[in-house]
């Protein structure tokens, strides 16, 4: 497969490992964040960390839109979906996110009229096939799904659709490194920059990172040749003492990011003034609404909200592992309350929740098992 | 895994079986093939069905009738949309049993088949579907022996649905038994895997993207045949990882004999398209399902007789040996990677949902 497998090519990945190893050393012990839950998947799909020294230290980061959404959230979009003739339309892995009364799943399995779909003129198309219906997208993401949102909405508005609407979970991933940054308990050297969110938003907004906490941060790509390359880069910068932002994944991600992308977001969507987030609690100006212009499309104005605030169940750590102070096995639940099946948290849902993907991928591996071909 | 499939013998029941399944309500999950429906199957059709520990859950049982053993088994058929590129549900109602039974070490005898069908299904479209199960049994060698028709009303039911009842004779001298399993031996896969799930997600057309792939439904019966001639009481499992996938397969395995299963990821034949399509979408290729493979633990003395036998049979050149079965991880799928990684495949859990980014 092109453009992929050219990324996996096992030579130059131990070559790369070799590298790395060399470059880390075995005195100092380097903590560096991967912000994005696609590299945190990434780690534990092609079982990087076998591969990376000890003291090489990856500690999972923020950047799962779909675990960083608060419960109540997820109720109040429910509670719309639940007035009569309105479908539900979300992306797959919000499906089985649970709320106080169950996921979107177990409200289908009760009869709410809940679709998947891929994209959100996808939810669009449905608005247009069901004339008598109202389509209710819940969108989540950060900027690599905004976008989408917002020219989805400016379809919807030009061609007077008048039984659509977005019920807009859009966060931006800035405020969330700088509540990452601002958190006590917290020591990072260096981060693995999101390489999805940087196609739209660019490079230049992590520039504060780099000048103003001295902290590297190499923006990159999601195949194990693209991390491990970045983590190199990052070596040479905290061997060098240095601190700047640098991009390993060119290939996709200009350095000024997608104007086009950024313009449309512009033209629909206005900063909240705070936004909650699970673990993190409320960050001001973290989160993007639907702008007055576009106000017919807002569920929460179109709909009454109840607003709802849902503390996560106690003896849950979500918020520790989401901000890298716990690994997913450390938290009390993990395992026995908390497995993909029964989640209690959504970092054990999504695929690119390091609960989810620790679970599925990593703590049964009991043994170091030999890694010679079958005879 | 159905619950027609599981293998104990029937038991007298007490009225207090426990029954451990507390879901408060049945979600498509419990059908998805996967873990949901493990438990299902373990939790509450088992203990007040079969007796309270049924033993390993195979795709067949086995029962003696005044010293003669027949192989049965049964499956519902409920596929959207009815046909697809390579197959439809009439075709598939047929090699899905024939399946089940071969996998268990079977010959295929005799089919009886039940229709639910919507008032309102056009009957060109019904007629198609008989036409389909008469050609692929006739290409099976197996017989449509009796049958049972119900309609329901418009609107409760998706079109059709099919229930098959299919009985074998077993093949003799062979025992198919996951505790039979033994550290070394080796696992075979017969060819590429997801070609039938990711045909069948494009075919309902709510992806916008196209590809050049058909289900791989077939009979797997030759195949296994062949495998059983070559290799006979060294083949130790087998089964055909339909729902699921070969992770869900191979996972409950690797719990019935508590023995681990390593696969070596570059040895798993894939279709690139099917691979292209997985990376785009977040899915695992180990479980999507299949309709014309299976996978089977042969000993390590057989292992080159098996895929020999395997690659000289029609439909069977794309034969790997993906992996071997290792004392540890214990009950667990390892997958290693190309690079010296490794990583644990769990069963499906739910069914596979794309993810966004």
């Amino acid at each position: 497969m092109r453009f992929v497998d050219e990324f996996r090519e096992p030579k130059l990945i131990s070559k790369t490992a070799e590298e790395i190893r060399r470059l880390a050393g075995t005195k100092l012990h380097y903590r560096m964040m991967e912000v994005c839950g696609g590299h945190t998947h990434a780690i534990y799909r092609f079982g990087l960390k076998d591969i990376l020294p000890e003291n090489i230290e990856l500690i999972h980061g923020p950047g799962c839109p779909v675990c960083v959404l608060p419960m109540g959230r997820i109720d109040d979009g429910l509670s719309i979906a639940q007035q009569p003739d309105v479908i539900f339309a979300a992306f797959g892995d919000m499906m089985r996110v649970p709320g106080t009364q169950g996921s979107p799943l177990e409200h289908k399995a009760r009869g709410m009229d809940v679709r998947i779909v891929y994209s959100p003129s996808d939810a669009l198309k449905l608005a247009r096939l069901n004339p008598d219906k109202h389509v209710m997208f819940f969108a989540i993401g950060f900027e690599t799904t905004a976008p989408s949102t917002a020219l989805t909405v400016m379809r919807a508005k030009a061609e007077g659709i008048r039984n659509f609407s977005v019920f807009c979970n859009h966060v931006t991933i800035i405020p969330a490194i700088r509540a990452i940054l601002d958190s006590p308990d917290m020591r990072l050297d260096a981060f693995i920059g999101p390489g999805h969110v940087s196609t739209v938003i660019g490079c230049r907004p992590y520039e504060w990172i780099a000048q103003n906490e001295r902290k590297p941060i190499v923006v990159s790509g999601f195949e194990p040749l693209d991390m491990l390359q970045s983590i190199v880069m990052l070596l040479h910068q905290l061997r060098a003492g240095e601190a700047k932002v640098e991009n390993q994944y060119k290939r996709v991600v200009p350095w000024e990011g997608n104007r086009a992308a950024l313009r449309a977001m512009a033209e629909v969507f206005q900063l909240r003034p705070y936004f909650e987030w699970r673990g993190l609690g409320f960050i001001s100006q973290s989160a993007l609404r639907i702008n007055d212009e576009h106000a017919e499309f807002d569920a929460e104005r179109r709909f009454a909200v109840p607003g709802i605030r849902v503390t996560d169940p106690k003896a849950a750590q979500c918020g520790e592992v989401l901000k890298g102070v716990l690994k997913p096995h450390q938290c009390k639940l993990f395992g026995h309350e908390c497995t993909p099946e029964h989640p209690i948290g959504a970092l054990m849902v999504s695929s690119e929740g390091s609960c989810a993907a620790y679970h599925n991928y990593e703590h049964r591996k009991t043994a170091m098992v030999s890694l010679s071909p079958v005879a | 895994m159905t619950l027609e499939s599981v293998s104990a013998p029937a038991k007298v029941l007490a009225e207090s079986v426990p029954i451990r399944f507390l879901d408060p309500q049945i979600e498509m999950a419990h059908g998805a093939g996967g873990k949901a429906s493990r438990k299902l199957v373990e939790g509450l059709f088992a203990p007040l069905l079969f007796g309270s520990s049924p033993g390993p859950l195979g795709d067949a049982a086995q029962v003696d009738i005044n010293g003669t053993k027949v192989a049965i088994t049964t499956d519902s058929f409920v596929v959207n949309p009815l046909r697809f590129p390579g197959g439809s549900i009439g075709e598939l109602a047929v090699n899905g049993t024939v399946n089940d039974l071969a996998v268990a070490g079977a010959k295929a005898e005799a089919i009886a088949v039940t229709f639910v069908l919507e008032a309102g299904l056009p009957t060109p479209v019904l007629e198609a579907e008989v036409r389909a199960m008469a050609r692929a049994a006739r290409d099976a060698g197996v017989r449509i022996a009796g049958g049972d028709t119900k309609v329901v009303e418009h609107g409760k039911a998706d079109q059709m649905y099919v229930t098959t009842t299919g009985i074998g004779r077993p093949l003799p001298g062979v025992t198919i038994d996951p505790c039979s399993v033994r550290v070394g031996d080796r696992i075979l896969l017969s060819g590429p895997i997801g070609d039938h799930g990711i045909t069948i997600l494009l075919a309902r057309g709510e992806l916008d993207f196209d590809a050049n792939l058909h289900s791989d439904t077939r009979s797997v019966f030759p195949l296994v045949d062949a495998l059983l001639r070559a290799a006979g009481p060294g083949v130790r499992w087998m089964r055909d990882p339909t729902r699921g996938g070969a992770a869900t397969s191979l996972n409950e395995l690797a719990r019935d004999c508590g023995l681990g299963m390593v696969l070596f990821e570059d040895q798993i034949p894939v279709r690139d398209t099917v691979r292209g399509a997985c990376e785009l979408l977040g899915l695992d290729p180990l479980h999507i399902a299949n309709e014309g493979q299976f996978l089977a633990v042969v000993s390590p003395e057989c292992a080159d007789a098996a895929m020999n036998a395997l690659k000289s049979t029609p439909g069977g050149r794309e034969v790997r040996m993906i992996g071997e079965v290792r004392e540890e991880p214990a009950g667990t799928v390892l997958v290693t990677t190309l690079y010296g990684g490794s990583r644990i495949v769990d069963m499906l859990v739910g069914d596979p949902l794309p993810r966004i980014c």
